[in-house]
């Protein structure tokens, strides 16, 4: 669906993006993580063809960009770095003015317009906007109708910069089933954002940017898998530790943490020894350890010379 | 698309409140002529206001004299210099383009527009100042005959046809400075920078034109030609410098659309 090979994008002497080499496959919802700054939004500009690249490769649909970019681009719908809509305006007209938008091959036919329109509304929850122009919107209703500008053409690809920036938590809520439901639908989401819950919540494969350069890429199941630990609540850690010798790892506070992926097995030899057991899980890795383990400091970060070089001495934990 | 462009262009309160102030000077011109009813004394002020005490409808040509050396110009750069700035600023541009809208159909769509705008503003300036001129000033029977700048008399019938020569010329003048304008407006993500450096061009033409030092390159400056619409009311036109203003500003257009097309076409949108 994505494709790069080696793309890479220098600002001057800056390097913003190194060598990225992404893979998004047909039917993902693919979470593009990193940190501000770290080139997530240069990558997306460059996969739509707005910022052309230094070198590298791109494909969509199996079709080079930004070359065949009015072929590609009409199949996917595109959030970048927040909405943005003609403020005097209102969000209807705005969508009709985008929906004329393009060449014929582009935009629907006119007879049907004001339907797609009024189609786009209702799925972002703005079927009942009134006549106000944009500039009296709230930024969630503007990041409604952003995505309601991405979602005109039922495109194949959707390619989403932040898309629940500025949404209250039932507006972030709604927007996840929303795009859970184009997704069932068949739609490949591509979601770039640095809300690592959001990304484990919603996406079924993971990108990590940092510093322009692409340290993970793997299916989100492959990263949380079990560790081969089993995390114990009990109120009786004393003597749960004495019982469990030398298969008990680490205690914090009231939980222990035991060696094994059985957590049924030790549950039954537990109480059956007299332990009281108030929780038992699996321990898996978490996204966010993961990703701050492959990852530096943030990259809006600017230390003078020497914190950052006490910074780099430091072990990874 | 052009069609989009012209919608976004004339459904902006701006772009109408701009026509008007237009229309506002010439219209303050003329009530004040016909209050005092004292006229610039022939060949001194803006072209044709000597005139338009005794005939009226001359006034068209005489608001456009009126505001050709300014008030057109600055009210054009505006209108183009915000017309790709503008989105850039506003980040709809990026938006249109990954609608996708290809660059140079952008851009040609763009200029059209700013074509348009210039053509309907001057015609609302001339045609504002024909009824103000009839309704306020002198109001000689429209089948009488008009005395040229030459001092010949012409017919209704021809004075029409040069009037409405003028206009287009007047139109054609202004493409030169949309052409610059939409040029730095490809250049920066400021309306208002690419606006005032196209004014400042022009500011700057209209110097080197008032400077005999600069008489080797006056006939290569944007404004040198712009008032030359008067000859077109001499007896027999006198074309000469006619041809040469539309020729100079053809050139100008052909080489600031080219290096905006150039420069939009391979520029990274980071707004």
């Amino acid at each position: 669906m994505i494709r790069t090979e080696g793309l890479t994008k220098r600002f001057g002497r800056i390097t913003a993006v190194d060598g990225v080499a992404l893979d998004v496959r047909d039917g993902d919802i693919y979470g593009f993580l990193g940190a501000n700054g770290s080139g997530k939004t240069t990558t997306v500009r460059m996969l739509l063809g707005l910022v052309l690249a230094s070198s590298g490769r791109i494909e969509l649909f199996g079709q080079r960009m930004p070359a065949a970019r009015s072929r590609v681009l009409s199949r996917v719908g595109a959030l970048v770095e927040g909405p943005a809509a003609y403020g005097h305006l209102s969000g209807r007209a705005n969508l009709l003015l985008a929906d004329a938008s393009g060449n014929r091959a582009v935009r629907g036919s006119r007879a049907d317009r004001a339907a797609r329109v009024q189609q786009a509304l209702d799925e972002v929850g703005l079927g009942g906007v009134d006549r106000r122009p944009v500039k009296a919107y709230s930024l969630g209703m503007r990041q409604r109708l952003g995505l309601a500008t991405a979602l005109l053409r039922e495109p194949d690809l959707l390619i989403l910069d932040e898309p629940t920036n500025g949404l209250d938590p039932q507006g972030i809520g709604e927007i996840r089933q929303l795009l859970l439901k184009l997704h069932a639908a068949g739609t490949t989401i591509f979601l770039s954002s640095h809300l690592l819950a959001e990304v484990e919540q919603l996406c079924t494969r993971v990108g990590v940017l940092d510093r322009g350069r692409l340290v993970l890429q793997e299916q989100l199941a492959e990263l949380r898998q079990p560790t081969g630990r089993v995390l114990l609540r009990s109120p009786d850690v004393p003597a749960a530790g004495r019982l469990l010798g030398s298969r008990l790892v680490e205690v914090r506070d009231d939980q222990l943490v035991v060696t094994g992926d059985d957590p049924a097995g030790l549950n039954r030899w537990l109480v059956s020894h007299g332990i009281r057991v108030l929780e038992l899980t699996v321990e898996r890795r978490s996204l966010e350890q993961t990703v701050l383990e492959l990852t530096g400091s943030s990259a809006d970060r600017h230390d003078r010379p020497s914190d950052t070089a006490d910074r780099h001495d430091r072990p990874v934990s | 698309m052009i069609g989009v462009e012209l919608r976004k262009l004339f459904r902006r309160p701006r772009t109408w409140l701009t026509i008007v102030l237009l229309d506002a000077l010439p219209t303050l011109v003329a009530v004040l002529l016909a209050i005092t009813h004292v006229g610039p004394r022939p060949g001194q002020g803006p072209a044709f206001l000597s005139a338009v005490l005794s005939n009226g409808s001359l006034f068209s040509v005489a608001a456009l004299a009126i505001v050709l050396p300014l008030f057109l110009p600055i009210a054009v750069a505006v209108v183009a210099g915000d017309s790709v700035a503008g989105e850039a600023a506003g980040g709809t541009l990026r938006y249109l383009l990954v609608r996708p809208v290809g660059r140079t159909r952008l851009l040609v769509a763009k200029l059209a527009a700013v074509f348009v705008f210039v053509g309907v503003a001057v015609v609302v300036v001339a045609g504002t100042g024909y009824l103000v001129g009839r309704l306020l000033l002198g109001n000689q029977p429209l089948g009488a005959s008009v005395s040229s700048v030459s001092g010949s008399a012409l017919t209704p019938g021809q004075l029409a046809w040069r009037v409405v020569f003028a206009i287009c010329y007047v139109a054609f003048s202004m493409l030169g400075v949309a052409a610059i304008a939409l040029f730095l407006s490809t250049v920066t993500d400021s309306g208002l920078a690419a606006s005032l450096g196209a004014l400042a061009a022009l500011i700057g033409s209209s110097v080197l034109l008032t400077l005999d030092a600069a008489r080797s390159l006056q006939p290569y400056l944007p404004t040198r030609y712009w008032l030359s619409f008067i000859d077109l009311f001499r007896d027999p036109i006198l074309w000469r410098n006619v041809e040469r203003g539309v020729a100079l500003q053809a050139v100008y257009v052909a080489v600031f659309l080219a290096a905006a097309w150039a420069n939009f076409t391979t520029k990274d949108v980071t707004s």
